[in-house]
């Protein structure tokens, strides 16, 4: 459970502190839309490397602002975020995907923006679209591709960029529940071969409580975290833990939780 | 008739693509000319060439018949008789020189105008209006006025030419630039993109599929600015538009009618040129290709 601790009136800007292990940190985060909308309220937590954690909430609860002020697509109306921007990598809701490129092109495009060269950006994409499992449809245009392949191949393009901090916003929302579980595993797969520091948004339960390390759960709007999970499972996990007591009891607690949150 | 057929091979080529790349193709017809495909275009052709003659002869007495002289006689007068046809083709060469640069200038003009508009609102909402005050002028009003100001030079008819054909090129590539998806520019963002890359990599192609259908409008429409502005200002290069002028004046009626299918035809042409330029750029990856 979080502290109640008062949003202070801080500039956005935060410095990082030395002896700050954590990767991401938020401090008293509040939003409030230029429409009188709060979306956030006062929400302080951190993510460090090798840690996943994940934000349950009601849709709508405001947790894709979280996301977006993270990366730096927001200001937050008060508190701060202390992050270094340049290693985000950011996995939307949809793929958005360039329609006119191909996978592999697609791919190749961060590496493309931050002017690495030709031969190294072949590679790098190479082995992204490897590690996601896309091989064979480097050359494919995007509306040939199911949805789950194309958030495979939205996840590789992330890949490419060896980010050290990784933010799913819903990331796999719109595709279907086998298509969704076999996503999961290969993300979890990802993060015990990159450790990177890990945020992920969604309103799945046992999605979270799969994947994560912690589990977070937002209260609707304004919103606040209200509750949080530690998961006892070690890495690198089975995919039979979803069948284990322990995973059931800890889902029901967040059910729970989240049904709190709700009202 | 060339109106009739370039369309019917058009409508042919595009369905059969659809059904091979549908894959339920049965192997057995691979032919490109399908029965199904071919026919009814032609049975229309044919109905209409039916109703001409039925017009030409029945319904029309011998004194009036001048009034729709029937095909046959459209095609010995106004085709298959030398001196009439190449001084059609004469018309129709200096026609299409003045719409080929009316069309040029204003996908320039246009294009730049969007690029511009899409990069400020209050860019877009100081040219916008006037955009479609150009758009409102009724163009049989200016053209008197342009030869008046211009004269009846070979610039003034590419102006009309623009000041027809530049709206639907400004509105589709404006409407195309701003259609990108929003998390691809947030991407970009995230990525630290400047300007002119965020447009290069992401607003130019994006635009594609809308100002390929713009070019389509506007082409045709150049066409017809080119018609007009020849046919009013009635001197300079003969085009299309005098000829048109001097067989009605003369009342030779397959001629004009033989004029009236050619300037049909050029229409017809450079809207299927460009709808096979655009199949050829973004049908590959378009979601709905316009290609058609």
């Amino acid at each position: 459970m979080l502290g109640e601790t008062s949003a202070t009136d801080v500039s956005n800007r935060g410095s990082r502190g030395a002896d700050d292990v954590a990767t991401l940190t938020f401090s008293n985060i509040s939003m409030r839309f230029p429409d009188g909308t709060e979306a956030l309220s006062d929400v302080s937590f951190d993510v460090s490397q090798g840690e996943f954690v994940t934000i349950v909430g009601p849709s709508g609860c405001g947790k894709s602002t979280l996301l977006k002020i993270a990366a730096g697509l927001l200001d937050a109306t008060s508190g701060t975020v202390d992050v270094d921007r340049s290693g985000i990598g950011y996995v939307f809701q949809d793929a958005t995907l360039m329609p006119w490129r191909t996978v592999r092109r697609n791919v190749e495009l961060l590496a493309e923006l931050h002017g690495v060269d030709k031969a190294e950006r072949e590679k790098l994409a190479s082995e992204a679209i490897q590690l996601v499992g896309l091989n064979g449809f480097e050359n494919h245009y995007p509306k040939s591709l199911s949805g789950g392949m194309k958030m495979r191949a939205s996840l590789a393009r992330t890949l490419t960029m060896k980010p050290p901090v990784f933010l799913f916003d819903e990331p796999f929302g719109a595709v279907d529940e086998i298509t969704r579980e076999r996503l999961n595993e290969e993300t979890l797969r990802l993060f015990e071969a990159e450790r990177f520091a890990g945020l992920f948004i969604t309103h799945s339960i046992s999605e979270a409580v799969f994947l994560s390390t912690k589990v977070y759960v937002m209260s609707a709007r304004p919103g606040r975290l209200v509750a949080s999970f530690d998961v006892p499972f070690a890495y690198p996990r089975s995919p039979e833990i979803r069948f284990d007591p322990r995973f059931a009891e800890i889902a029901g607690e967040v059910s729970h939780a989240l049904r709190g949150a709700h009202s | 008739m060339s109106s009739v057929d370039s369309s019917a091979v058009d409508t042919a080529a595009v369905a059969s693509s659809a059904v091979a790349s549908s894959g339920n193709v049965s192997t057995k017809k691979r032919s490109r000319f399908d029965l199904r495909i071919v026919l009814p275009p032609v049975l229309t052709g044919g109905l209409i060439l039916g109703i001409w003659y039925f017009v030409s002869y029945v319904i029309l007495d011998p004194k009036r018949r001048f009034l729709l002289k029937p095909p046959h006689e459209v095609w010995s007068v106004g085709f298959a008789n030398g001196d009439n046809f190449s001084e059609m083709m004469e018309g129709l060469l200096a026609t299409s020189k003045t719409a080929f640069w009316g069309l040029l200038s204003a996908i320039l003009l246009g294009f730049l105008l969007a690029v511009i508009m899409s990069q400020a609102k209050f860019v877009e909402r100081a040219i916008f209006p006037y955009a479609v005050v150009l758009q409102a002028i009724p163009i049989l009003a200016i053209v008197p006025l342009i030869g008046f100001w211009f004269g009846y030079g070979f610039m003034p008819r590419v102006f009309i030419c623009v000041i027809i054909a530049l709206f639907p090129i400004i509105v589709n590539t404006l409407f195309g630039l701003l259609s990108a998806d929003q998390g691809l520019h947030d991407l970009l963002t995230l990525h630290n993109t400047g300007r002119v890359t965020r447009l290069r990599k992401l607003m130019f192609p994006a635009a594609l599929p809308a100002v390929f259908a713009g070019l389509r409008i506007s082409a045709g429409l150049s066409v017809i600015g080119a018609i007009v502005g020849d046919f009013y200002f009635g001197q300079g290069e003969v085009g299309i538009g005098q000829l048109l002028k001097r067989y009605a004046a003369r009342l030779e009626g397959e001629q004009l009618l033989a004029a009236v299918i050619v300037s049909s035809g050029l229409g017809v042409l450079v809207f299927t040129l460009f709808g096979w330029i655009a199949n050829r750029v973004v049908g590959k990856w378009a979601a709905d290709s316009r290609g058609n």
